[in-house]
């Protein structure tokens, strides 16, 4: 199979996914340059590895997870100021959400506009955004979010989880008022 | 089904069903505690409300058009040619080759959707057709041969265009708002669609002559995604079968089925 073949082949699997990728690449790195650049860098290594990608699993994870990798190696060659250590667990978040309330919650949650959203998902520690935009946005199964961050299933559900719970602390805190 | 869920277990489940990563059985279990603990159910509401502001209201960035044009132009370019291995430098140069190597992105788009369907089985064939159908629909102009918002007017439309009638359903109450219908040629058979949508989300529901038998399905249908990433439901009724497909997510297209089942 020649070049131009695995090119075109390439571009059939990854065009598609490339809002997507660009998508990633913008909330992990919350700049619309840096975002560029973190796309073009992750199409061509996607590219070269593109001889590893056997269809199995899905070409948006697959991609995804390049991109997400990418992201993270520019982050840390650029913008290594903004990389901070995986916050600690405090606790099963689960437990937390329970007590905090009955419908006038969710009616507090609803008076959310998009700005205020953008805002609060931006603030979110890395580890816990990159999982709430590959599910909430990208719609991802928690096993394809698990390949494309390389974490166990579990740490992907407990960082969905405390992602969701901020947010939800966040929004409630301020739409209260 | 018949042992049931705690508080504590709920809440552990929360999530999953939401993100609609339950199994059948469990799901059953924990809409039965949902039903009966407002506690819980306020929670489950509060977290629903989230999921569902995130998804109508947060960015979904797309990318430049200047991004997508540069890409088109370097790909074939870097591929004669690897690059060398990632660093700092920005990487705007590098794709600044020399043009008309390009590639129709368009083209591209829908040929790949075909082509990742893995084409194993019968249903797998059924699905890739249903998917090609899907996305030659979703061409301007394509979607529906008419268009109505009333069952009153899809159904009498089918007479004597297929051997078949296939049900209508009226789910706008549920969320789901029927657009029209059209006919189309699926696997060698054959196909009514109906055309419903959520939201801004489209989703097409196949009819054919049934080739798997069976009455009214016991078991809740499940969505699950096939490898172009568009999610799809099936069932029989009736005589008939069903597919539902969708970009909507898998949760919702799977309350689609049970909506349109009655449950």
């Amino acid at each position: 199979m020649g070049p131009d073949t695995d090119t075109a082949r390439f571009a059939e699997m990854a065009m598609p996914h490339f809002d997507a990728a660009y998508n990633l690449a913008r909330w992990l790195t919350r700049d619309p340059a840096d975002a560029s650049d973190v796309v073009q860098e992750a199409m061509l290594r996607a590219l070269r590895f593109f001889g590893s990608f056997r269809g199995g699993g899905s070409a948006k994870s697959w991609l995804l997870a390049i991109v997400r990798n990418t992201a993270i190696d520019w982050m840390r060659a650029n913008r290594p100021s903004q990389i901070a250590p995986p916050p600690a667990d405090d606790g099963d978040p689960l437990e937390n959400i329970a007590d905090q309330g009955d419908d006038p919650e969710a009616a507090l949650i609803r008076a959310s506009n998009r700005q205020q959203l953008d805002r609060l998902i931006a603030d979110l520690p890395p580890e816990f955004r990159e999982c709430l935009v590959l599910r909430e946005l990208e719609e991802l199964s928690y096993k394809e979010i698990a390949a494309v961050t390389g974490v166990p299933l579990g740490t992907v559900m407990s960082r969905l989880s405390r992602a969701r719970l901020l947010l939800q602390r966040a929004l409630v805190r301020e739409n209260a008022q | 089904m018949t042992q049931t869920i705690d508080h504590a277990e709920a809440k552990q489940l929360m999530q999953a069903s939401l993100d609609g990563e339950l199994d059948a059985m469990t799901q059953l279990r924990f809409d039965a505690h949902m039903a009966a603990c407002p506690r819980c159910s306020a929670d489950y509401a509060s977290l629903k409300a989230l999921s569902a502001a995130i998804r109508a209201q947060a960015t979904r960035y797309t990318a430049p058009a200047e991004l997508r044009a540069a890409l088109a132009k370097a790909l074939p370019i870097d591929a004669a040619e690897p690059s060398k291995p990632s660093n700092v430098v920005p990487f705007h140069r590098r794709w600044l080759g020399p043009a008309g190597a390009g590639f129709a992105v368009g083209a591209a788009l829908a040929a790949s959707l075909a082509i990742m369907i893995d084409t194993h089985s019968a249903d797998d064939m059924l699905a890739a057709g249903i998917v090609t159908a899907h996305v030659r629909a979703l061409q301007p102009g394509h979607l529906t041969d008419v268009q109505v918002s009333d069952q009153h007017q899809v159904k009498p439309w089918f007479d004597g265009k297929i051997d078949f009638a296939p049900a209508v359903k009226e789910l706008s109450d549920q969320g789901f708002d029927l657009v029209g219908g059209r006919l189309d040629y699926i696997d060698g058979q054959e196909a009514a669609v109906i055309v419903y949508r959520r939201k801004l989300h489209m989703i097409d529901l196949f009819v054919t002559h049934t080739r798997h038998g069976g009455g009214h399905p016991d078991s809740l249908p499940a969505a699950h995604a096939t490898p172009s990433g568009y999610n799809v439901v099936r069932w029989s009724d009736n005589g008939q079968d069903y597919w539902a497909i969708s970009d909507l997510n898998r949760n919702e297209l799977g309350d689609f089925a049970k909506a349109w089942l009655g449950r």
